[in-house]
């Protein structure tokens, strides 16, 4: 692996999630003003103090952008993080033993898959008591169906390989195994869906804050920046359509890398390398 | 006869995309001449990546995948087909030119029937009429033998067995009366039983038609039998080219004497077969399903002496493998080793048991972890095994290499930086690593090329003299199980219909199996396939 | 006819032998039915375990215990679980899903307007999505790897990570606040003529063609490039066939299970669209009916709107496994 065959797009995409990582972890400190401080007008225009112009309630627009990012990546990347070590662990729990706990568990899976996600949140959302950790835990419940699926499709076609069963037959217990046969050669694509899972966590969470049922105001985040400023659209304010974009050019540049990882993932099976 | 086609100093490249380096150009062929009269047959033969498929599909002005033809010529009848524009080149296949593939399974669409792709070239060229293209099908299913050809037409392709698809593909590219038909592999796919009746069937379409024909396979005996001229390429250079007779009879270059006398291989069997290592008693056995694969089956090997598998796909001796080894538990029977019982399922057997007994795979690609170095890949039998650490290890793992032939300097590589010999002599150093008494080895040599095939074959017994190892060695190669066998078994639907010393396996009188497997092996022989064709024709006669 | 079965799957082996296009199809009904009815134990199962009774939720800061207990009889919250969730699906069977409670109106009634709505603004975003998907898709693949497919790439993988949000306010800014070329917020009501509608939900159905459309390109892409490389379009090419019969005889008809499937998979996208879409654009559909549902707390609704959710997603999905089982003929055509 080169630093030349990694190409530009993938670049691009790599320095766009850095911005917004860097955003998150430092917004104090680069933030011109507070989260939810008021600063002047509703929705006064942009100008040299303030750049990217004020909000609905006449709060700094660039402030809550910078805001929104720690809320909204803190969010998307612990649900990810939780449904991957949770989908990655039954996947190959399931991939590994075969039998009666593969079934039950794919066919949970399965069930689980065969209501639209967004449904299946609405319905969960309008039971459960509204705050942070609940919203975290049903988009990761959600993401872990999905990382369930690949990461037992992936384990799978490894663990049928000859090498697995040699290490079965020289004796070699589970986690050995799972660990050291099964896991290195499935990182490529799990890799690949890490990102994929994530791009969809982000927008995911945004949809829900705009339909008002994620991260409840004041905390300033992507998605629900846009429902507090959408009434503003009609009356030619774009408040509303500059963390939109964000939203969209965080999630572009995490599928841009996903893009690159999934073309670079060769197949293991491989040939014989002769021409 | 006039010449029909003529390549000269044809060049072929391709693109090749190693994952994270930068994609490069390869030479697949470079530099082939040769001419083929109407009528006639050239062999090319040569091991894989000699570039013989590639030149196959250059004369219907075919690149596949990424392949491209960079210089020379090809010329039918005087036409250069590499300057014709695609309507051109249209106009050339399916009608002048046809081809066979190796695996007709994949080649038939499977959407329409057979009879329908058969007769598709011939009505799309304008050639024949519909209902006189249905003839001509008619006829050639007749002459080339499919079961009911009436009705053969109307079947799909999953509908029908390999050996009738390779003939319908056959029949397919005799259609349209082309002046020319690239063969490319097409019995290789088969059993050995299946491979010589589609062998004979192609001979007699080639010959009541007297279409020209470029055949290309990798076995020389299989070519003898088709061939007016033998064509061998390596690396995609031409090696030598002669008459058949020549070629197999008196060749000049060192490769081609080195293909000839392959096999050289010879080993004398053990007088007293007697005592056993591995006995297995009246195993059965049988999938997840509960339909039986395995039929009540008794043998045994005897120590330090090898015990060679025969069957075709389908006879379960790959089963008998996973029975042995504890993967798939026997449904009745026994197995002993060393004299003592040993559990039926993998999970119920001691480390020590699963050491003594060690398997290699047909692939070694799959049968290596790709994200382990040569040194892990042998080093951990020996942590496993004995606890063996540090540089008390390497220098085992070392030993070992060499012991394979390799060296220590493949250490550090990973599997996809050996050649397929290397990568099988790995395999095999795993295996020894455990310190065996028994090594079943499943077809470990049969998707090697037949030179490094030949060396593997040499390296385990040479192991087996020097270190009193036992094979049981499964293959569907009767020429292996001559080189290098003590005694024999053969296998067919599940069933064991022959065990006992070579000698006395492999000699007449025969079960009616065995006699038809011995007899399917083709010879390198020229007319071999004519005079066992004769016998049969003789014995069906007697009847 | 050899003998029947001595175990017990054998029956369902025998008739898969027998008719494998029935048996199929029959296994995908049950399946179907079965995956109908788990969901709905689902989503009722979900309510019941609201924290709290939901007498007391309902009734908030005035529960006092008679009221509760009123309640709880009037609502048949008295009785068990089992005979509450029979009575709520042989009910939602014959339409009626009960009464809201946060309008005390009929469910049943709401809906029926609203699903007609989003019916109505889904079949109309996807017939204009999966022709559009597909022709793009074989464009892509006509022209692999060189500029048409690049820009098809490209473009559909940036369309794939916009939230709907944000294409829909996107649009109105510029037709309707820029342009005035189009209606906002996109009413429709009972006396509108059809021309009317469809020039009502002009933008939303764009904003929901967009959003599918990327997925769907990607995915014909890849499904017509497993096809084209097979090796029996290879047959066709050496048989000189020009390159429209390879693909309307050889590529089209084994393209369209998976093509089938890819559009059965995005029509799942769509449902999840029509939900913001509606909200975006102020649209009557049930999604909205659902959202504002949820913020509320009115879980009759919440219920009603997703088992209705749910059941489309599944019966599509269905219909597409059984398309794709006709399509296959192996399955046609058994030995």
């Amino acid at each position: 692996m080169n630093r030349r065959s990694i190409p530009l797009t993938a670049w691009i995409g790599f320095a766009g999630i850095l911005l917004a990582f860097i955003c998150a972890i430092f917004a104090p400190w680069i933030a011109p003003y507070g989260e939810t401080e008021i600063v002047g007008d509703v929705w006064q225009p942009a100008d040299a103090q303030f750049l990217l112009g004020l909000d609905n309630l006449g709060r700094d627009l660039l402030s809550r952008l910078i805001y929104g990012a720690r809320t909204t990546l803190f969010v998307a990347l612990s649900a990810t993080v939780l449904a991957f070590s949770v989908g990655i662990a039954l996947s190959f729990i399931a991939a590994v033993s075969r039998g009666m706990i593969d079934m039950v568990l794919s066919r949970l899976n399965d069930l689980m898959m065969s209501i639209p996600t967004l449904i299946l949140a609405l319905v969960v959302l309008a039971v459960l008591p509204q705050s942070l950790t609940v919203l975290i835990l049903v988009i990761a419940a959600l993401e872990t169906t999905r990382v369930f699926r690949l990461g037992r499709a992936v384990a799978l076609d490894v663990a049928v390989m000859d090498f697995v069963e040699a290490a079965e037959l020289r004796g070699e217990g589970k986690l050995w195994i799972v660990f050291r046969e099964i896991l290195p050669n499935t990182l490529s694509p799990l890799l690949a869906e890490f990102g994929l899972r994530f791009a969809f966590a982000i927008l995911f969470v945004s949809t829900l804050s705009f339909l008002g049922l994620g991260i409840q105001p004041p905390t300033a985040d992507w998605g629900g920046m846009v429902k507090d400023n959408k009434d503003g659209i009609i009356f030619g304010v774009s408040a509303a359509l500059l963390p939109g974009a964000a939203i969209a050019a965080l999630t572009i540049c995490v599928n841009l890398v996903v893009d690159w990882l999934l073309r670079r993932t060769s197949s293991l099976k491989g040939g014989r390398g002769d021409g | 006869m006039g010449k029909l086609l003529s390549v000269r100093d044809l060049k072929i490249e391709a693109t090749s995309y190693p994952p994270g380096e930068p994609p490069r150009r390869i030479s697949i062929v470079n530099g082939v001449s040769f001419d083929l009269e109407k009528g006639r047959v050239l062999g090319l033969i040569g091991e894989s990546g000699a570039g013989k498929s590639t030149i196959g599909l250059a004369a219907l002005a075919y690149g596949r995948g990424g392949v491209e033809i960079t210089g020379g010529e090809v010329t039918l009848d005087g036409t250069d087909i590499l300057k014709l524009g695609k309507s051109g080149i249209r106009g050339l296949r399916g009608r002048r030119i046809c081809y066979v593939a190796q695996s007709a399974a994949a080649a038939f669409n499977p959407a329409h029937r057979l009879g329908d792709q058969v007769i598709e070239a011939t009505l799309r060229h304008g050639l024949l009429s519909r209902d006189a293209a249905r003839k001509r099908a008619l006829d050639l299913f007749r002459m080339l033998g499919l079961p009911d050809p009436e009705s053969f037409g109307r079947r799909y392709p999953h509908q029908v067995s390999g050996g009738q698809l390779q003939r319908a593909m056959t029949a397919m590219a005799l259609c349209p009366k082309p002046d020319l038909i690239v063969f490319d592999e097409p019995t290789t796919a088969l059993d050995v039983t299946t491979q010589i009746d589609v062998l004979a069937a192609i001979k007699h379409a080639i010959e009541e038609t007297g279409t020209a024909a470029l055949y290309i396979t990798h076995d020389l005996a299989v070519v003898a039998q088709i061939s007016d001229e033998i064509m061998v390429l390596r690396h995609g250079d031409m090696v030598e080219h002669g008459p058949v007779r020549q070629i197999i009879e008196q060749p000049v270059q060192d490769y081609t004497k080195a293909l000839v006398n392959m096999r050289s291989i010879r080993h004398d069997e053990a007088p007293d077969q007697s005592g056993a290592l591995l006995r297995m008693e009246n195993i059965s056995a049988s999938y997840g399903d509960g339909v039986p694969v395995l039929h009540d089956i008794s043998l045994h090997v005897p120590r330090g002496q090898t015990l060679a598998i025969v069957g075709e796909s389908g006879s379960g001796k790959s089963t008998l493998a996973r029975v042995a080894t504890g993967l798939l538990p026997p449904s009745a029977g026994r197995i002993e080793f060393g004299g003592q019982v040993l559990p039926p399922a993998r999970k119920a057997r001691s480390r020590d048991d699963l050491r003594r007994l060690q398997l290699i795979y047909q692939m070694a690609d799959t049968a290596m972890n790709p994200r382990q170095t040569v040194r892990e890949i042998i080093g951990r039998p020996l942590t496993f095994y004995e606890g063996l650490r540090g540089s008390a290890r390497v220098a085992r793992v070392k030993e070992l290499l060499d012991q394979i032939e390799m060296g220590s300097g493949f250490i550090d590589r990973y599997p996809a930086e050996l050649s397929g010999g290397q990568k099988q002599r790995v395999a095999i150093a795993r295996a020894l690593a455990a310190k065996p008494e028994l090594i079943i080895c499943d077809e470990p040599t049969s998707a090697l090329d037949p030179l490094v095939a030949d060396g593997i074959l040499k390296l385990l017994l040479r192991l087996q003299e020097e270190q009193g190892l036992s094979y049981i060695f499964i293959t569907h190669d009767i020429a292996i199980v001559r080189a290098i066998a003590d005694s024999v078994a053969v296998m067919h639907g599940g069933r064991l219909v022959r065990f006992g010393p070579k000698s006395r396996a492999l000699a007449p009188p025969f079960d009616d199996y065995t006699d038809l497997l011995l007899k399917s092996v083709p010879e390198l022989e020229i007319g071999w396939l004519e005079r066992i064709l004769a016998t049969r024709r003789r014995e069906s006669a007697g009847h | 006819m050899t003998g029947f079965p001595a175990t017990l799957p054998r029956p369902r082996l025998w008739l898969r032998r027998r008719f494998p296009l029935l048996a199929r199809i029959a296994e995908r009904l049950l399946l179907s039915i079965l995956l109908l009815l788990t969901v709905s134990v689902l989503i009722f199962a979900g309510v019941e375990a609201l924290p709290g009774d939901f007498a007391t939720t309902y009734l908030g800061q005035s529960a006092t215990p008679q009221a509760v207990a009123n309640i709880r009889a009037e609502f048949g919250l008295d009785q068990p679980v089992t005979s509450r969730y029979f009575e709520w699906l042989g009910n939602a069977l014959q339409g009626d899903f009960g009464s809201s409670w946060a309008s005390g109106n009929s469910v049943s009634e709401q809906i029926g307007n609203r699903l007609g709505n989003s019916l109505f603004l889904a079949a109309v975003s996807a017939l204009i999505a999966v022709p559009l998907a597909v022709g793009l898709g074989v464009v892509a693949v006509r022209f692999r790897d060189r500029l048409p497919d690049r820009l098809i790439n490209i473009l559909s993988l940036a369309a794939i990570s916009l939230p709907e949000f944000f294409v829909g306010y996107l649009l109105i800014m510029f037709f309707v606040v820029k342009t005035s070329a189009a209606a906002f917020p996109a009413t429709v009501y009972d006396s509108m003529s059809l021309i009317e509608r469809l020039q009502v939900i002009a933008l939303p159905v764009a904003t929901l063609v967009l959003v599918v459309l990327a997925h769907m390109i990607r995915m014909t892409r890849a499904a017509i490039l497993g096809v084209m490389s097979s090796a029996y379009m290879e047959t066709a090419e050496l048989k000189g066939l020009g390159a429209l019969r390879s693909i309307t005889h050889h590529a089209a008809p084994n393209a369209l299970a998976p093509i089938i499937n890819v559009v059965a998979l995005n029509l799942a996208y769509l449902i999840v669209g029509v939900v913001v879409v509606e909200v975006v654009f102020v649209y009557p559909g049930m999604g909205q009916y659902m959202v504002d549902a949820v913020t509320v707390r009115d879980l009759p609704v919440v219920q009603a709107c997703g088992l209705i959710f749910a059941a489309i997603y599944i019966l599509l999905n269905m219909t597409a496994d059984i398309l794709a089982i006709i399509a296959n003929p192996r399955l046609r055509h058994p030995r």
